[in-house]
């Protein structure tokens, strides 16, 4: 039978660990997820699950979307030279165009600004610059799908 | 350097690399066409003007390049969903990815006459 040995006695203290005792203890080091005072407090929201299904959800659909507009585009009748003003207007003349670009356009600016916020939180390590960086992506994807709403909706054919 | 410390990824981080390269440079490409194609609200003239220099050989080329970027990520795209949903989507991950690549090079083959074929009778005439 062994004697029995608090591991009291068999700590052997080292370096800077010997400055340390009961009376003198080592400092406290905070757990890396504690919550602090400079925790913002909603934090724990679902946005970035829902950010991750919207990506996928949004990519099949604009798979459709976009291999349709390539092909109209660049493929069908002529490629691209038959793009210009009277073939604008003559897609747009239709609802279903309409809708079919109006879709488009906001499924993608968000899904490729959120795609971006991805990219800038992953490589931009400065808190101040991750926050530019990501106050003008906001601004451009805002300023991006309101412009090409309103041009979808607002287009006039007879503007000449 | 040492061998075997220099992490140089397989067919996973690559795929991942290009999806970030081409997802970035899609999104500034859709920035700009949204913005060409706002001038339809400033004049038929305007807008077939800009529109006249996306008919240019070179700028035919960046089409194409821009016809592969998305092919790939749409592609590459369908395949993260198969790992994220398919049972066996992590098993097949490498299948898959070659299988996207197969595919990419049939339609950026199919996509050479639509594409550029405006751009060749420019050059070389018809």
């Amino acid at each position: 039978m062994a004697t029995e040995v608090s591991p009291a006695d068999e700590l052997q203290l080292t370096g800077s660990s010997a400055a340390y005792s009961p009376d003198n203890p080592a400092p406290v080091i905070e757990p890396p997820r504690a919550r602090t005072k400079r925790t913002p407090r909603a934090t724990r929201t679902n946005f970035e699950l829902y950010g991750w299904l919207f990506m996928r959800l949004s990519g099949v659909v604009l798979v459709v979307l976009v291999i349709g507009h390539l092909l109209i585009q660049l493929v069908l009748d002529g490629g691209v030279t038959k793009v210009g003003f009277a073939f604008v207007a003559g897609r747009w003349a239709s609802p279903f165009w309409q809708y079919w670009d109006l879709a488009m356009l906001w499924l993608a600016m968000l899904h490729g600004g959120n795609g971006l916020r991805t990219v800038i939180n992953d490589y931009a390590e400065q808190p101040n610059t991750r926050v530019w960086l990501k106050t003008i992506l906001f601004t451009a994807v805002a300023f991006t799908i309101v412009l090409g709403s309103l041009v979808i909706f607002t287009f006039d054919p007879n503007i000449r | 350097m040492p061998a075997g410390t220099l992490y140089r990824g397989r067919e996973g981080m690559w795929s991942w690399v290009a999806h970030r390269v081409t997802g970035v440079l899609i999104f500034f490409f859709l920035f700009v066409h949204v913005l060409d194609t706002a001038l339809v609200r400033v004049s038929p003239e305007d807008y077939d003007k800009v529109v006249s220099t996306y008919k240019t050989p070179i700028v035919s080329l960046l089409e194409y390049g821009l016809v592969a970027a998305i092919l790939f990520h749409a592609l590459n795209g369908l395949r993260i969903i198969a790992v994220d949903y398919w049972t066996k989507g992590p098993r097949y991950q490498k299948q898959m990815f070659w299988t996207v690549m197969g595919l990419w090079i049939v339609l950026m083959l199919g996509a050479i006459y639509p594409v550029l074929g405006h751009a060749a009778r420019v050059l070389f005439g018809s």
